[in-house]
């Protein structure tokens, strides 16, 4: 990054142009996250106390969502790693019309997760284009009820294809742009050396990628376990995940004392996911990394 | 093609000799990665692309349209109606400026507050620097989730829930971080070289920050004003929990999913799609810079 910087005066100058982020972090930021800790433990009254988190773990729905959100999390990250790397190693091979291929590819980057959850509803609601094309085909007679919310099976599968629609894109831009800083020759010697297509993804790509697919993996995980709208879009409130319970604690309930303790939950998790990474995707010391 | 196999033209033996002949297995199993190449990318193209037609396609559609069965995947009755009618309906149109304001508030303050630390960043070097950018990294993993509901009890006391300001204030302060990180990887590559020599012809540091550095670091500044609009545009959670009124287009959209009819959703869908697509047009060249850079 930033490090080839020469020694100047030390003046006072940086920290005068860092100033204003830090005060306005600290207030954004490091406030509020305070403030929501002390409230998820704090009775209307102002002591302390750990009814807001009894009501919470009272609540069935809200171990759904603990469910949904783990589960997705986990199915989903998996398959949007193999997808971005399939389609970073297309691109790698430089076909013909790369770049229309990777504008398009990189588009789900700026949907939000509501707009996904949107599009995919014209696909997946009950009289949508995914039903039409099945009954046109002859495969069904009716279509199939994907939104259907006595079967939790379909729910999870529309939501998961909508976020791997959504957010793979994210995963391939960060690993896209990991590859073109590896140098060429290394894959070239393997092949030179006789390395199969597999062997030299594994032994030479792979561990060359690893920050890359580290920083992708953290970020994704995390954004992953933020993901609600896109359920809300499609399922209504029938498949809860843990930020779409803050929303209903926070705005529909008017309880920011619950809301706060389940948002506390996310936090947790998201912090438990960076920390498992770091230590397990940890850079051996014998590869000085650039 | 297989130029490489025939034999050379002016031999110089009279006498015909026997060629070995022309091997074409390679040439053709090139040809054969080059289609499965296309064919693959084909497939992931269609997966990414068709549903981008469909919402467009269910945007431009009537209601009754919409309401047959099956349907017909060929735009073959377009119609403005469903546009029309979302556009009309109460609280969309003014989400929609409010949208656009917020997204240019947030971008200006971002980028107010956030290209001088990452100006800093690249030209010194100064204790605590290194904990500065774990901070900044740290901050980028926080959910928006923790903070929005105490947020929006601090400025509901502050006076400001239910305003543009109070939203501008959230998503400048969520792009802040990254906004440092891309404008601390631009500066770094303007060289210092051309900063010096405008100071030594007379111009003070900053004189030389505005007139020498912005100009070459402005295509940089643009991909982090443009990424701050997009997450501006893009952020649901937040702006819905702080506002009550004075809805974003997406918070509009999320809370009048239950109560409004599919016609609406899909109109919805498709404004919050449009954007994403010129944005990722504007920003092409710039994606993997930033992702790149501004990651490690």
């Amino acid at each position: 990054m930033a490090s080839r910087a020469g020694p100047r005066r030390q003046l006072p100058v940086p920290y005068l142009l860092l100033l204003p982020s830090v005060v306005m972090m600290t207030l954004l930021f490091g406030w509020p996250l305070l403030s929501g800790i002390l409230q998820a433990f704090q009775g209307p009254d102002g002591g302390f106390t750990l009814a807001n988190w009894e009501r919470m773990i009272g609540e069935p729905r809200f171990w759904e969502a603990v469910r949904n959100t783990l589960l997705l999390t986990a199915v989903v990250i998996p398959i949007q790693f193999l997808f971005a790397m399939t389609m970073a190693m297309l691109l790698q091979a430089k076909p013909k019309f790369a770049g229309f291929y990777f504008y398009l590819w990189a588009v789900p980057l700026a949907v939000s997760d509501l707009a996904a959850g949107l599009v995919w509803l014209s696909i997946f609601n009950d009289v949508g284009y995914l039903n039409s094309v099945l009954v046109n085909l002859g495969l069904v007679e009716h279509g199939v009820q994907w939104q259907l919310y006595s079967e939790p099976s379909r729910l999870f599968f529309i939501v998961l294809v909508a976020e791997v629609w959504r957010a793979t894109s994210l995963v391939l831009i960060i690993v896209v742009a990991g590859m073109q800083v590896i140098p060429k020759d290394y894959d070239e010697a393997a092949q030179v050396l006789g390395a199969t297509f597999w062997q030299r993804l594994w032994y030479v790509t792979l561990p060359l990628l690893r920050p890359s697919l580290q920083v992708a993996l953290i970020l994704r995980t995390i954004l992953a376990l933020e993901a609600f709208a896109v359920a809300q879009a499609l399922t209504g409130r029938n498949f809860p995940l843990l930020v779409g319970e803050t929303y209903e604690w926070a705005v529909q309930l008017q309880n920011p004392a619950v809301a706060s303790a389940v948002a506390l939950v996310v936090l947790g998790l998201s912090m438990v996911v960076a920390i498992v990474y770091l230590r397990a995707l940890r850079q051996p010391s014998a590869v000085e990394s650039r | 093609m297989s130029t490489v196999a025939t034999p050379p033209a002016a031999a110089p033996t009279p006498e015909f000799t026997e060629l070995p002949p022309v091997d074409r297995a390679p040439l053709r199993r090139l040809r054969r990665r080059r289609v499965l190449l296309q064919v693959a990318c084909v497939l992931v193209t269609l997966f990414m692309g068709v549903p981008l037609y469909l919402i467009t396609l269910a945007a431009f559609s009537s209601r009754e349209t919409l309401n047959k069965f099956p349907k017909s995947l060929w735009p073959t009755e377009l119609s403005t109606d469903t546009l029309k009618a979302f556009l009309s309906s109460t609280g969309v149109l003014p989400a929609f400026l409010n949208s656009i304001v917020i997204g240019l508030g947030s971008l200006v303050l971002a980028l107010l507050i956030g290209a001088p630390a990452g100006y800093a960043i690249a030209r010194f070097l100064f204790r605590g620097r290194e904990p500065y950018q774990l901070f900044l990294l740290l901050t980028r993993a926080l959910p928006i989730v923790v903070l929005s509901v105490p947020l929006s009890q601090l400025f509901l006391r502050a006076g400001v829930y239910d305003t543009v300001l109070a939203v501008v204030l959230v998503h400048a302060g969520l792009s802040l971080p990254t906004t440092i990180l891309i404008t601390a990887s631009v500066f770094v590559a303007v060289p210092r070289d051309v900063e010096e020599a405008a100071q030594l012809f007379g111009c003070t540091r900053f004189e030389a920050f505005r007139r020498v550095v912005v100009p070459m670091a402005l295509p940089g500044i643009a991909a982090a004003a443009i990424f701050t609009f997009v997450l501006s545009w893009n952020e649901v959670l937040a702006a819905a929990v702080l506002t009550l009124n004075n809805r974003t287009l997406p918070a509009q959209v999320l809370v009048s999913l239950s109560d409004s009819p599919i016609a609406y959703r899909f109109a919805g869908g498709f404004a919050l799609v449009v954007p994403a697509l010129l944005f990722i047009l504007l920003m092409r060249r710039y994606l993997l810079n930033m992702w790149g850079s501004t990651l490690r």
